[in-house]
């Protein structure tokens, strides 16, 4: 059974990669028209939604769980710090490449680094993910020095890790929340449930909360794929941070509605606006549930329930980034976007690719806390059986 | 600060506007009945009091783009007379300009492999030999007029005082948008131009300003903090290191 479904898995991520490679064969000769659904009156799509939106929110666990070991001293959290800046690495990498395709003079990109805009924010993004991208590349760089027997490379690495973190926390709470800033820009095309002047504010408490939530998707995920899973009550408290930054969420959130009057669009749920408000609801509802199910005990003694919670917050997440990036334009552009074929094949690509790149790092490096300095600093840790069992 | 002045009850939607402008930046004629990347100033018509309303839809040039400050290389920008240029050599294709300008305006080139942003330049060149845009120079009718600014808003002024029955009672550009160096007046809505009426008279960049202004604050007080911690900490586990010695002694 197993086997069958490790080979099911190969040919759909091999259908992907195929479809991918079709389309950046066609975004390449015949340009972004060719295969995508936008346009003028539809400029971003997926691409900026969710390759960029949404994949650095899902790598914010890096800035979050290194801040909280090397600043905090919670040592207890050690143990996820490998896996954590691992994805985060990998994450900020894969969303520079799919930025390659979505930028229409990709070879252009280097000139943010000598032609400076300091009065856009794109220009602050791109300078915060270039700089955190190198700082997640030297945090972790000690995994690799330790596979490489690099004693001197890996001292002086550590050296420097608490200036390093402080840098990435500073970087990581510019950008994730600059992000939110790009759209403060169109009070007049954004729709009032998603438009508001606090998006920045939103966009970094949405990105902490997302973050645990990823500590918790992806423990059960290699817990699955590997048998490898983070300790479980180390999971229970992650899991207790995210409901805090989730009910500090949605309070923000109602507040700042209620304050600007667009409280009121939330409830149209026929005619004109209901499509908005129902997207509205889906992400509401799913942030709610993911933050409501951590706060029952049972729900977080029982590995699988927590897991669930934990993807329920993604989902949601997933669903406000691309509501303000996407269904939010929906009205004043005219235009009801959905992605076309070769978006869809592009942005899975890269999540494949991304699969598999963590899948062969898992399996070469010592991520999953094998190294010893690890268990001498914090708890032996994991190939915990919590999962492995489930 | 040269300027535009269209006004719309003059205009009989002849298109000679669209053909100077079509000759001078060597662009097809084309049938689209928008802005497009090959048509940088286009004619419409929308039903007004008595009759059709002839009106003309181009770049704005605003006195504080939102185009330019959006760009993360600044390929957009402000010229001194008047012009909002774009440069494509440094141009990323980031589309953040199409994205953020309130007007609609910029357009791209979705089917190159080299995509360019395309909108009007307020013929930039011919401006600095001392000559008119060409448009303005074209129009039989005087509705395109070309000036400093601030006589044109004089003119516009007096012909709102003259016949105030025949027009809306408002300078479209006037402060909109923090202002725009083309300059409307019309018999009917500007909304029913396409013309937002509900942008903020502060110009749209200041919104992401005053954010961005706060970076510095934000890295000294989050950089301050953080060592704090770090430090309290790293004393809290020190102190329970030793007190943990001395109690094995």
């Amino acid at each position: 059974m197993r086997a069958v479904r490790s080979v099911f898995w190969r040919v759909v991520a091999l259908a992907i990669l195929a479809a991918g490679a079709y389309a950046t064969f066609l975004r390449f000769t015949r340009g972004i028209g060719s295969m995508t659904n936008l346009g003028d009156h539809y400029p971003w799509g997926l691409w900026i939604g969710f390759d960029i939106l949404c994949g650095v929110g899902l790598a914010a666990g890096g800035f979050t769980i290194t801040t909280a070991v090397y600043i905090f001293h919670l040592e207890k959290l050690r143990p996820i710090v490998r896996p954590t800046v691992l994805t985060a690495f990998l994450g900020y990498v894969l969303v520079v490449c799919a930025l390659m395709f979505d930028l229409g003079r990709p070879w252009n990109i280097w000139r943010a680094m000598v032609w400076w805009n300091p009065h856009s924010v794109m220009f602050e993004v791109a300078w915060c993910v270039m700089l955190y991208t190198t700082v997640l590349a030297l945090e972790f760089s000690p995994v690799v020095f330790e596979r490489l027997k690099w004693g001197k490379a890996l001292k002086a690495v550590k050296a420097v890790v608490v200036p390093l973190v402080t840098l990435g926390c500073l970087l990581s709470t510019l950008h994730q929340s600059s992000l939110g800033s790009l759209y403060l820009i169109l009070p007049t095309k954004l729709y009032p449930l998603w438009y508001s002047p606090l998006l920045p504010v939103l966009f970094w408490i949405s990105a902490i909360a997302t973050g645990m939530a990823m500590v918790i998707f992806e423990s059960g995920m290699s817990a699955r794929a590997f048998g490898r899973a983070l300790e479980f009550d180390l999971l229970k408290g992650i899991s207790k941070v995210m409901a805090l930054f989730l009910g500090v969420f949605l309070l923000v959130r109602f507040i700042d509605l209620g304050s600007r009057g667009a409280l009121d669009e939330a409830f149209r749920l026929t005619g004109a606006g209901s499509y908005e408000a129902r997207m509205f609801w889906l992400e509401t509802g799913l942030l709610a549930l993911a933050g409501m199910l951590v706060l029952i005990p049972k729900v977080r003694a029982n590995p699988q329930a927590l897991w669930a919670a934990g993807t329920l917050e993604v989902c949601g997440f997933l669903v406000n980034r691309l509501n303000v990036a996407t269904t939010g334009l929906d009205a004043s552009s005219g235009v009801r976007y959905f992605p076309s074929w070769g978006e869809i094949a592009i942005t899975l690509s890269v999540v494949v690719v991304g699969l598999m790149v963590f899948r062969m790092a898992v399996r070469h490096l010592p991520i999953f806390g094998e190294a010893p300095h690890e268990a001498a600093a914090g708890r032996r840790t994991p190939r915990t059986a919590a999962y492995a069992q489930s | 600060m040269r300027a535009l002045l269209f006004d719309n009850t003059k205009c009989v939607g002849c298109g000679s506007c669209m053909t100077a402008c079509r000759e001078k930046n060597g662009l097809p004629e084309v049938k689209e009945p928008d802005l497009s990347a090959d048509q940088f100033t286009v004619l419409k018509t929308t039903a007004g009091k008595d009759g059709e309303v002839n009106y003309r839809r181009m770049c704005m040039h605003c006195e504080e783009p939102t185009c330019a400050s959006v760009c993360p290389v600044g390929a957009l920008h402000k010229t001194k007379n008047g012009p909002v240029v774009y440069n494509a050599d440094i141009c990323l294709g980031c589309r953040y300009c199409i994205q953020a300008c309130p007007f609609g305006v910029p357009k791209y080139e979705w089917h190159s492999v080299a995509p360019r942003v395309r909108k009007c330049n307020f013929c930039a060149d011919r401006l600095a030999k001392g000559q008119q845009n060409a448009c303005a120079e074209a129009c039989p009718m005087g509705a395109t007029i070309a000036g400093e600014r601030e006589e044109l808003l004089k003119e516009a002024r007096a012909r709102l005082a003259a016949e105030p029955d025949k027009y809306v009672q408002k300078i479209y550009g006037e402060h909109d948008a923090g202002g725009t160096s083309v300059l409307m007046l019309s018999s009917v809505p500007f909304s029913q131009l396409g013309l937002p009426e509900n942008l903020p008279a502060d110009p749209l960049p200041l919104l992401t300003f005053r954010v961005l202004e706060k970076i510095p604050p934000v890295v000294a007080t989050g950089g301050v903090v953080l060592a704090g911690l770090w430090w309290l900490t790293n004393r809290k586990a020190e102190v329970a290191k030793a007190e943990g010695k001395g109690a094995q002694r």
